[in-house]
């Protein structure tokens, strides 16, 4: 009779290398979660929170209309953002792939990273010299006879900021993804007739799918949760969700409907994560 | 010679290692004890109280340190303290209007009025300051003050259009006209502009609804709701012309540095910010708190006060202004705190054109904040 390696076998070898997982999930995401699902349900008196299990939180924010304006902006602002992003790294994450040496690609991606080494607050009080009135754009736009355009505190500015957060990221993930597409399949395309730009969308963009998607869902999840871009660069003008998680503190220190805010978020969130996943691996399933 | 020395100390002998050893350890505990004689003050203040250029002589003089805990806004102040244990903070900043709840909710110690030398006060009303007493008990200080009205940038608005609120619905600042984003101020100042002059807090609902009206007509020429950074740098790169719920506090800091920026004081009255020293309840440095105090309102203080680096604010003594007249004669003619001057802030105090800030008082803080949100939202 075989004997199995009891090393690989006995439960407390699995669990230690499980361990470290599951107790950072519940002490720094389930248990903070359901602090916070408790909390939107207390009360606050006096400046101070008072344990309580009433429903006037949820009532009192989901029967406002400036909540559900700030939602709809929020989620609208997100998924142009997102669009853009995606649209804009696409050709710069396919050169990365395809049309240079994996040296100049590893060199790219280094200087990709780069700004995540920095401050995303400096970065974003940063785009106030280049988009403000009198700022560079401007400047170089009144060259040819062209402006002066308001960019800051507007849409176009949180779209800015935004796009500073994510488009690093967005073009490092694609490019990842676009360099596993199996070149024979390219080329087997090609040998078949199929033109580039064909070619791109029926054979490479399904086979990067998944990497194109998660980078869509990255984007989409920095951009909706963003405090710094909406309050410095859009003016709050109108105010996002989490600048309204900021008023509801700020005011009155009502982290109850607070809580509020941040779980409806977070639902939000989830229900986006889980269906660009299924959108991301489901034909593959099925095959 | 200069090299054996160097040789010596780069590689010492063994009995030169043990002679610094011995020394080092013998000179211990004087250093222990220089750095125990130096104590801790634990601040509570708006943003700039605890920097070096107001309480660095103080700390010197004193051997003391503080260690400010900065907040933004009153109701950040009442929170902080109530989720921290008695004893916590020292000393508190507080806005005045606060400091009636800091008293109610029991965050504050009685201060003894013969400590402080009320009788140099420039106007009356510093002495007795509303909600600083209580049953005829001291429980907190006044130490600076400032105006808020209109402020805005001199190239797009003239000083005699400044001189109304009606400025803000001027076609020439249409989306340059940026709100400072907290409710109270700026809906203060729509209040005033609605004629409520001295009632300015206390309206009935049809006074409310008004000002949520006139507030609404405002919104197609903001451009902006802004914290202190935010507004700053929207008013000194010109992004926006005009500031609703601000003053000198912000402009002050730009026009110091050359900014084309002002504020004034409009015919429809402005509103007074007042900052007061509280000594923390359970406070075990209520001795050293009530010297730091006083220091504020020495002449010294007042003028670093007038001065700060972070917002200037007016001097409350005479002792104070004739110091900072003597020292800083330009600071002190820029904020009108000569007398004499048109624009002295006690003169306007006195003519009735300045309304202390406070608290709705027919509607609740929640209200405001409601329609703060919804103003932003529309």
């Amino acid at each position: 009779m075989a004997q199995s390696d009891p090393n690989k076998t006995s439960i407390a070898y699995r669990m230690t290398w499980r361990m470290p997982i599951i107790v950072w999930q519940f002490l720094f995401f389930i248990g903070p979660l359901a602090l916070m699902v408790a909390m939107s349900f207390f009360l606050v008196k006096n400046y101070r929170m008072v344990e309580a299990f009433e429903m006037k939180n949820w009532a009192k924010m989901f029967g406002r209309d400036y909540f559900w304006d700030s939602y709809l902006y929020t989620f609208g602002l997100a998924t142009a953002a997102t669009l853009i992003c995606t649209l804009i790294a696409f050709p710069a994450s396919f050169a990365l792939a395809f049309k240079v040496s994996a040296n100049v690609r590893r060199w790219a991606i280094f200087l990709l990273i780069i700004p995540f080494f920095t401050s995303y607050l400096v970065r974003t009080f940063s785009w106030y010299v280049i988009l403000a009135e009198s700022g560079v754009v401007n400047a170089m736009l009144g060259y040819v006879g062209l402006g002066p355009y308001t960019m800051l505190n507007t849409m176009f500015g949180t779209l800015v900021g935004y796009l500073t957060l994510t488009l690093p990221l967005v073009i490092i993930l694609q490019t990842i993804s676009l360099a596993q597409v199996d070149r024979s399949l390219i080329e087997a395309a090609h040998n078949l007739g199929c033109g580039r730009m064909r070619t791109v969308l029926t054979v490479i963009v399904p086979l990067a799918k998944v990497g194109l998607i998660i980078g869509a869902v990255f984007c989409f999840i920095l951009s909706f949760g963003d405090f710094v871009a909406p309050y410095y660069l859009g003016g709050s003008k109108p105010p996002t969700l989490p600048i309204l998680i900021i008023d509801q503190t700020k005011s009155g220190q009502q982290w109850p409907r607070a809580a509020v805010v941040a779980i409806t978020m977070m639902v939000t969130l989830f229900t986006i994560a889980f269906a660009a996943i299924y959108a991301a691996y489901a034909k593959r399933g099925r095959t | 010679m200069a090299k054996e020395i160097k040789n010596s100390l780069l590689k010492p002998s063994r009995r030169e290692v043990l002679k610094y050893a011995g020394a080092s350890a013998l000179a211990m505990p004087f250093v222990n004890r220089a750095w125990a004689q130096t104590t801790e003050i634990n601040m509570l203040a708006w943003y700039g109280h605890g920097e070096p250029d107001i309480v660095g002589e103080f700390e010197e003089a004193n051997n003391v340190k503080f260690k400010p805990k900065y907040y933004a806004g009153g109701d950040n102040m009442l929170a902080l303290i109530a989720q921290s244990p008695p004893g916590t903070y020292d000393v508190i900043l507080s806005d005045a209007e606060f400091v009636q709840q800091l008293n109610a909710a029991g965050y504050i110690e009685e201060l003894n009025a013969a400590d402080y030398n009320f009788d140099d006060m420039l106007h009356e009303d510093f002495t007795k300051f509303p909600g600083h007493w209580a049953d005829g008990k001291l429980h907190s200080v006044m130490v600076r003050f400032g105006h808020l009205g209109v402020s805005y940038n001199k190239n797009a608005i003239t000083a005699e259009e400044a001189q109304s609120y009606s400025c803000f619905w001027k076609e020439d600042v249409k989306s340059k006209v940026g709100h400072f984003d907290w409710h109270l101020p700026s809906l203060g100042m729509i209040s005033l502009y609605n004629g409520n002059g001295a009632g300015l807090w206390d309206l009935d609902d049809a006074g409310w609804d008004k000002v949520q009206e006139t507030t609404l007509s405002l919104r197609p020429q903001v451009g902006g709701y802004f914290d202190y950074g935010g507004t700053f740098n929207s008013l000194k790169n010109g992004e926006m012309l005009a500031m609703c719920g601000i003053g000198d506090w912000i402009t002050g800091v730009l026009e110091k540095d050359g900014a084309p920026v002002g504020s004034v004081v409009p015919k429809e009255g402005g509103i007074q910010w007042t900052e007061s020293y509280c000594i923390g309840k359970g406070s075990e440095k209520a001795d050293m708190v009530k010297k730091f105090i006083q220091y504020m309102l020495s002449p010294e203080g007042q003028v670093k006060s007038a001065q700060m680096a972070a917002y200037p604010g007016f001097c409350i003594t005479k002792a104070g202004r004739a110091k900072l007249n003597e020292v800083d004669k330009k600071e002190a003619e820029r904020t009108g705190q000569v007398d004499g001057m048109p624009n002295d802030p006690i003169t306007l105090v006195k003519e009735g054109r300045i309304h202390y800030r406070d608290i709705p008082k027919q509607q609740s803080l929640e209200d405001w904040n409601d329609f703060w949100s919804e103003y932003k939202n529309a």
